[in-house]
């Protein structure tokens, strides 16, 4: 075995301190990423992964066209519980999505380092999540094939959409957004897909590369540009990321119904979005790490730091969780009280206190630096905030409409089985997108953590 | 007229250096010994050589504000259209052109067409994309991506003559020197 395998298999087994394992240079790091997506030989984990996943993802394609055959009457909407699961999984998956971006670009603006062996990996998530994010509000306009009347086209009767709407802003929010975190993680992968190309051993695997890679030389004039573009995209999709869920939140915050009609919905969402991102960024990389033997790139420093922003946004959802009680009280508007006192006792109050549970209780665990540093304990941690984030939004659009002014109307709102083969469909088609996206393209930024490693060994040492 | 085998013009000579040292020490050598048309090739950004080729100044940031006041621009006027001049709808007296609300539409279009920009902007700065290139046809230029850094001097530089420049350039110690042929 070469010196450079023998430094690759010590890396594999890190379980330092560091940002980056010590035998990773250069020509390492190069060859260890690379020769995931490049190897002849897929492992058989991954058919296993993709023959599990593919009955999901056709599960997805039954619910969509059973949808579109008989109409949305197959979930358990009805008056008053207009929105449903169709609401919750869009705010849920969007959510997911916004941890990429501030993984990528804000972290990128703080100079934050040590984001560069996880960012290209946070951007794929965000962008499989805001597909499946994407689908629920065209679903659930009822009928899908004119879901083009959301854009302002010209059109022989005139109709234009409503601009003052922010569910028209939300269709341009969330297209910009999708595209956007297209382009950023298309202009990152440049220089790796440049280093595909040259390292392809099959004429084939080279030339696909090659058309990718638009012939990147890595010449120091294109990295000039290159740098400002990517620099100023991330400084562009900061503010973007916050007026995405922003603009979500105001979906909610713009009508009159008791627990919607509050300011403090956008910051709040925001937090809550990074927060249910920031788990799932730790449920999908623990993994990986693991199968791919990725120890020594994505440490357990890393890990650590991820369990802390868990942490500190976990706590600026809970402010927004007291907020919303004190208000509920001081406002004293009986609407107010009355929908905070029904939400921990009424119909839904197990959902209530689930979701407390989840999202208050279970990440104090992170207190504690062995937790923050034992994959195990992230790993069920970043599931029971996923979990709570759906929850929580569950418990936002359900029991407000369920149980709002009058109580002639009010009724009991569960989604039905079609509700859930959709939505256990994009689960199983996010991760079967992941599942491509390790084995096809590369994972972690090779030319990104070449810059970074010389400074985290000064760091280190 | 020449009836022999048509000889191929030469681009340039490149060198390839083994670390972020030696090639930031032959590039400054380069441009100290009067050399301006270079370049350099490396695996990821080194600072010092943008420093050293005076690289940090570009037309980037520019095209990308013209790009997003493009997109204001077009996001306001586009819901004006629709609201003021298409087909205005008199709801309780209000505004036609009520544009604080317009803002949100506006700003998504900034930062989408500014984004157009920044990708396209690179891109045709660059001269990219151009998929092959006569740099791809020396072996050992697929290390340029990987873990090797390169430096040109390109034939079209005054100071440039094939073999003066060779031997300036064996002389800083690189791996290999090779000819670029166009």
């Amino acid at each position: 075995m070469s010196q450079q395998g023998v430094d690759i298999e010590k890396a594999k087994t890190y379980t330092g301190d560091g940002f980056v394992a010590p035998e990773y240079t250069n020509t390492t790091v190069t060859e260890k990423i690379s020769n995931i997506v490049l190897r002849s030989h897929t492992p058989l984990g991954w058919f296993l992964a993709v023959a599990v996943l593919l009955p999901v993802v056709g599960m997805l394609g039954i619910s969509i066209t059973w949808l579109v055959l008989i109409g949305t009457g197959i979930w358990g909407l009805n008056v008053p519980v207009g929105w449903g699961f169709a609401i919750i999984n869009f705010v849920w998956w969007i959510g997911i999505g916004h941890a990429g971006t501030l993984i990528s670009a804000i972290l990128h603006l703080m100079r934050q380092d040590w984001r560069n062996s996880i960012n290209r990996f946070a951007e794929a998530m965000t962008i499989f999540a805001v597909m499946c994010a994407g689908m629920f509000p065209l679903l659930h306009v009822g009928r899908p094939w004119l879901a083009y009347w959301l854009l302002p086209l010209p059109n022989t009767m005139s109709l234009w959409p409503q601009w003052r709407s922010p569910l028209v802003w939300d269709v341009f929010a969330v297209s910009t957004y999708f595209t956007v975190s297209l382009i950023f993680w298309y202009m990152g992968m440049i220089p790796d897909l440049g280093t595909l190309r040259d390292r392809a051993k099959h004429p084939i695997t080279a030339r696909i590369f090659g058309v990718l890679s638009m012939g990147w030389r890595g010449a120091s004039s294109h990295w000039a540009r290159y740098e400002k573009a990517y620099l100023i995209l991330a400084g562009l999709s900061t503010p973007l990321v916050l007026s995405v869920h922003s603009i979500v939140s105001l979906d909610f915050a713009v009508s009159l119904i008791p627990g919607w009609h509050t300011t403090v919905f956008p910051p709040y969402f925001v937090a809550g979005a990074i927060y249910a991102g920031f788990a799932m960024v730790l449920t999908l990389t623990i993994p990986v790490r693991k199968w791919f033997k990725l120890e020594g790139l994505i440490t357990t420093r890393h890990l650590e730091n991820m369990g802390k922003v868990t942490l500190a946004t976990g706590f600026i959802v809970v402010y927004g969780y007291a907020m919303e009680m004190f208000i509920s009280w001081y406002s004293a508007s009986p609407y107010e009280g009355f929908m905070m006192w029904n939400r921990m006792s009424g119909q839904y109050a197990p959902v209530y206190w689930a979701l407390i549970f989840c999202n208050a209780v279970s990440i104090q665990i992170l207190w504690w630096k062995r937790a923050r540093r034992s994959p195990v304990v992230l790993f069920i941690v970043s599931l029971i905030v996923g979990v709570g984030m759906w929850l929580e939004r569950f418990v936002i659009v359900v029991t407000s409409l369920a149980n709002d002014y009058m109580p002639s109307s009010w009724d009991y709102y569960a989604g039905t089985i079609w509700d859930w083969s959709l939505y256990i469909g994009t689960i199983g088609f996010f991760l079967f997108m992941m599942c491509l996206f390790i084995r096809f393209l590369p994972m972690i930024p090779m030319s990104e953590m070449k810059m970074v490693i010389p400074k985290h060994r000064k760091k280190d040492a | 007229m020449n009836h022999g085998p048509a000889q191929p013009e030469l681009r340039g000579l490149i060198a390839e250096f083994e670390n972020e040292a030696a090639i930031v020490e032959a590039t400054q050598k380069t441009v100290d010994a009067g050399y301006h048309h270079i370049e350099t090739y490396t695996p990821y950004p080194l600072d010092e050589l943008l420093d050293i080729q005076h690289l940090h100044k570009n037309k980037v940031a520019l095209v990308i504000l013209i790009g997003g006041l493009t997109g204001c621009a077009v996001g306001f006027f586009m819901q004006y259209f629709a609201s003021v001049i298409h087909y205005p709808i008199n709801v309780g007296g209000r505004p036609f052109n009520s544009w604080p609300a317009f803002i949100p539409v506006m700003f998504e279009c900034t930062v989408l067409f500014a984004s157009f920009a920044a990708l396209v902007g690179m891109m045709v700065m660059n001269k990219l994309p151009r998929p092959n290139h006569p740099l791809f046809d020396i072996e050992r230029f697929r290390y340029a991506t990987q873990d090797r850094f390169f430096l040109c001097i390109e034939a079209e530089d005054p100071y440039f003559e094939k073999d003066a420049t060779r031997q300036f350039l064996e002389e800083m110690n690189p791996h290999e020197v090779n000819e670029v042929e166009a």
